[in-house]
């Protein structure tokens, strides 16, 4: 598992594309107004270091000309970042109402026996998370669960297992990190 | 506006008075004084952005203005609510405020630890002032409560985020009084907390006013801490001549000792003039400082306690007979 | 019958791309309003189409718009609200996935009529699929010369980007949405000021939601009395609902207010129906924050009249015997669904919004959790059920923003209609762990209490 605390803070910094990327982001704004593009930049930045260490939204921090604290506290506020370390694949399940009563906690519980883990927990491999999140908005398509940029809708037992399959065999590639942020 | 000559008329719990345009209704019934003035446990006059989160000083405006007399569907924040020519307000004599007033009270105490017994700040705490004026004796509230652990922010200052109600009021001590903020807001709902996500040392000139503008016992002194309790104490206005700031305090005297060093609070506990770290942590020996006097202190404090004689004139502490 | 306006080309082949758009008539309401029509005149036009703001609220969409304040020489801003969380609301994700440049039209549009020059959607970031698609059309809008400076020769600059949010249900509220789009946490700010006068930046700044500013569209393509000829009364238009739950056909339609409920709900074109052939036991209207309905007054009011899809015949009968319309999002429940455990669910669901910022929603919302998870799990007491009524009164109007009603409604309406319910839950509090309570008993309260 990719744990940066150990990693020096130096090593921390986004490669070419990506500083691009960041830099398109902020220029959405006007000038002075750069502090906008903080949470588009955590985004980018917990696809491509994993989660959102502390030297990572330093750096942030630092990429945005704002106090650390500042990013501190933006990024426990929303519930899509992590601030402590991840599987690979975050399996996001929907809890809420329009999903419960289509079955969501029949799904929640499997995934938890097929993975061997509690909500809230990571494989042993460090390949998956399991995370339960409030409503998608795919109430019309329950049970539902997001995989990184991706929906799964109509969640059944099969649907599930061939999900978890896929996510295994493409476990080596970037197969749900940042292949389609952004343009 | 700007037209000084201009005075708007209005009516809090039935007082008629005049104020300046772009008075808050809560700075308006200030100056009436007395059981009209709403409590508040986030506004800080002195403090940018403070203000509408702690739902204390709600009240009922039965009239909007003598142009739109109609009243406001909800209750509002007096601190955040400017008055209106022709407003009426009702705050001690709203049923509906009393009871939404009571509410609040309850929703700050549910999470909130009730250990005044050993809380430093109790004595001059407003929300057990607060409580004592609306609450109830008894709890509805019988789930475990919310606690974290107690914290050391630098050299003399202790979180214990388990009393804090989120005012807020400390941030913004620090965005306005340092000029880098290093503590802040994490998380959010009622697992919000004020910290500094990895622990940090606060180390900024002024910041150990955040203990002075803290309404409850969340930030404590540590110079102070369990020494005694404050009533035991004899504030006395005094003052030192400081290249940090202007050296204007309280010190809270134990026979010859200062136990503690505070900045002057007005009577609603706002502090006008800031002090210094230096000031509040370092200068605790009485050569160093000028004694004024015996500190005012409102007779229904519990801080006057033992400090009064019975034919002693009202707001007079007379400490070398308590 | 129904005329669909926003819809009506949904499903043919490449309208998502701006090619597609165009052949069905896209952005000809933009060269209509830049060739000929002053920015007031649309504003006019908007007001003369009675269209409400179809995020939630309802307020009238053309007199927000008159409120934005125009000081000398300061950028005014205009925002489009996609953070679309409201649970049972799906139709602005719906309506960005298949037919972007609808939206994109509309943002040129109001922000013309507004006099902005820099705008701004903002996406929830778990869409982040739906910001890819909206990009993607930015650009081909950028490449046609409908953004950027001097659009179609008329003088009038305007750029537009999206923004995103990263998991927030509390940037749906405007001043919340503001704060994040700013970089900060979504704390709501308090009003006033509203953000017509200070808003993003401290600029004057008019916030709708993505199906309003997408109906501008036909608004200014066949204009303003033509669309309020549709609808009934002061709900004119039409309107998307998102139906989920135990319904034979859940997805997005796009209705004519004023049908009927029964026919939206039992038609073959909208929900078909109850699922299996079960009975319906109650039905959230409008999204998880309004009021829930029991079965008896879904289909009609408590006078007997029909109930209609609009937003006055959905509220007919108050809090006590009505709900709203709301943000359509339309949840059925059958026999077999237990109203504690919705209510525990939804609660659980405010509990986890609640920004933390003022103390009757932080508190308030957490203590109602707690005793919901007794009740549903057999371990409740009989006085829980009216300390659940005192919490959600004391939260409800007391707080900074709309999120401490919408955490207080399906509370008290849950209880106000369901009661029996939940007392049983009380009485039977092994039973209640194995089976539902079903559709017994349910409250039928007196007409003139209404």
């Amino acid at each position: 598992m990719h744990n940066l605390r150990t990693v020096k803070q130096e090593m921390i910094e986004f490669p070419e594309h990506l500083l691009k990327e960041v830099g398109r982001q902020m220029a959405k704004f006007p000038d002075g107004k750069q502090k906008s593009a903080v949470l588009s930049i955590l985004h980018i930045a917990q696809a491509h270091f994993g989660y959102l260490s502390e030297p990572v939204m330093d750096y942030v921090a630092r990429l945005l000309h704002i106090l650390p604290i500042e990013v501190y506290e933006v990024a426990t506020f929303y519930s899509m970042f992590d601030t402590q370390a991840v599987g690979k694949v975050k399996l996001e399940v929907c809890r809420t109402g329009p999903c419960m009563i289509e079955g969501s906690e029949k799904i929640i519980a499997y995934i938890e026996l097929k993975l061997g883990i509690k909500v809230g927990q990571t494989t042993p491999d460090g390949l998956f998370s399991l995370k339960t999140v409030e409503c998608l908005g795919a109430c019309g398509y329950a049970p539902m669960l997001q995989a990184g940029n991706q929906y799964h809708e109509h969640l059944t037992e099969e649907k599930v297992d061939s999900l978890l399959a896929t996510y295994r065999e493409n476990s080596e590639s970037n197969y749900w990190g940042l292949k389609n942020h952004g343009s | 506006m700007t037209d000084s000559d201009i005075k708007f008329k209005i009516i809090i719990d039935g007082i008629q008075l005049e104020v300046d345009p772009g008075t808050t209704i809560l700075n308006a019934a200030r100056l009436i004084g007395g059981e009209a003035v709403p409590p508040a446990m986030c506004y800080y006059s002195s403090l940018d952005g403070s203000g509408g989160k702690c739902r204390t000083c709600l009240v009922e405006v039965v009239k909007g203005s003598e142009k739109d007399p109609r009243p406001m569907p909800k209750l509002v924040a007096s601190c955040m609510t400017l008055v209106a020519d022709g407003m009426e307000v009702n705050n001690k004599i709203s049923e509906k405020v009393l009871e939404a007033r009571a509410g609040v009270v309850e929703f700050l105490l549910i999470n909130h630890p009730l250990d005044c017994p050993i809380c430093d700040q109790a004595g001059e705490c407003d929300l057990q002032n607060l409580a004592y004026a609306h609450g109830k004796s008894n709890t509805r509230y019988d789930f475990e409560r919310r606690t974290f652990d107690k914290i050391d922010i630098g050299e003399y200052i202790k979180l214990h985020m388990t009393r804090c109600i989120l005012c807020y009021r400390c941030v913004y001590v620090a965005n306005q009084l340092t000029d880098k903020r290093e503590h802040g807001i994490l998380m959010r709902g009622d697992a919000t907390e004020i910290g500094t996500f990895i622990e940090k040392n606060l180390k900024n000139d002024f910041i150990g006013n955040v203990i002075d503008v803290c309404p409850v016992g969340a930030l404590t002194d540590k110079t102070f801490r369990f020494k005694s309790r404050v009533w035991y104490t004899k504030p006395m206005d005094a003052h030192r001549n400081c290249s940090c700031c202007k050296g204007k305090a309280v010190v809270w005297m134990i026979g010859d000792e200062i136990a503690r060093v505070t900045a002057r609070k007005d009577q609603y506990g706002e502090v006008k003039e800031f002090i210094c770290n230096e000031c509040r942590f370092e200068k605790k020996d009485k050569f160093d400082w000028t004694i004024e006097g015996p500190r005012n202190i409102d007779r229904s404090s519990v801080i006057s306690a033992n400090h009064y004689l019975e034919d002693a004139p009202k707001h007079t502490i007379l400490l070398n007979k308590a | 019958m129904d005329r669909k306006l926003l819809l009506e080309h949904v499903l043919v082949e490449g309208i998502n791309g701006i090619d597609g758009y165009q052949k069905k008539g896209g952005y000809r309401a933009l060269e209509k309003a830049l060739n000929s029509m002053s920015p007031n005149e649309i504003v006019e036009e908007v007001k003369k189409s009675g269209l409400r703001g179809r995020g939630g609220a309802g307020f009238p969409t053309g007199m927000k718009w008159s409120f934005i304040a125009k000081p000398e020489g300061v950028p005014r801003h205009f925002l489009c609200n996609a953070d679309e969380s409201e649970p049972g609301t799906f139709k602005d994700r719906y309506l960005m996935e298949k037919i972007p440049h609808l939206l994109i039209e509309g943002m040129i549009l109001s922000s013309y009529a507004l006099g902005c020059n820099l705008s701004y959607i903002y996406v929830r970031g778990e869409y982040m699929y739906i910001i890819q698609i909206l990009e993607k059309a930015i650009a081909e809008a950028y490449h046609k010369g409908y953004l950027g400076k001097n659009i179609l020769g008329s003088g009038y600059d305007l750029e537009l980007a999206v923004t995103c949010g990263a998991g927030a249900y509390i940037c749906g509220e405007e001043t919340a949405m503001i704060e994040s789009l700013e970089g900060n946490r979504g704390n709501p700010r308090i009003k006033p000021p509203f953000p017509a006068v200070k808003g993003l930046w401290g600029r004057p700044t008019v916030v709708n939601n993505v199906e309003t500013i997408a109906a501008i569209v036909p608004i200014v393509n066949e204009g303003g009395d033509a669309y309020a000829k549709i609808g009934i009364g002061k709900s004119t238009g039409t309107k998307l609902i998102s139906a989920c739950g135990n319904i034979n056909k859940p997805g997005v339609y796009e209705i004519s207010l004023g049908i009927s409920v029964e026919e939206f709900l039992y038609g073959d074109d909208y929900c078909g129906g109850i699922k299996n052939g079960k009975q319906l036991k109650a039905c959230v209207p409008g999204g998880s924050s309004v009021p829930i309905l029991p079965h008896h007054l879904v289909c009609k009011t408590a006078n007997g009249d029909q109930r209609l899809m609009s937003y006055e015949s959905l509220s007919d009968g108050g809090f006590i015997t009505g709900s709203m319309l709301g943000s359509g999002g339309f949840i059925v429940y059958d026999e077999n669904q237990c109203i504690v455990k919705n209510t525990w669910n939804f609660t659980r669901f405010y509990h986890h919004e609640s920004c933390g910022q003022c103390s009757p929603c932080r508190e308030g919302t957490g203590w109602m959790e707690k005793i919901f998870h007794r009740l549903e799990h057999g371990h409740g007491k009989i006085e829980d059920i009216d300390l659940l009524w005192d919490i959600q009164r004391k939260i409800d109007g007391n707080t900074i923003c709309p999120l401490g009603e919408a955490a207080a409604w399906p509370v008290a309406s849950a209880i106000r209609h369901f009661r029996e319910e939940f007392e049983w839950h009380v009485k039977e509090p092994a039973l209640c762990l194995v089976k539902n309570y079903g559709l017994v008993g349910i409250n039928i309260p007196v007409l003139n209490n209404a």
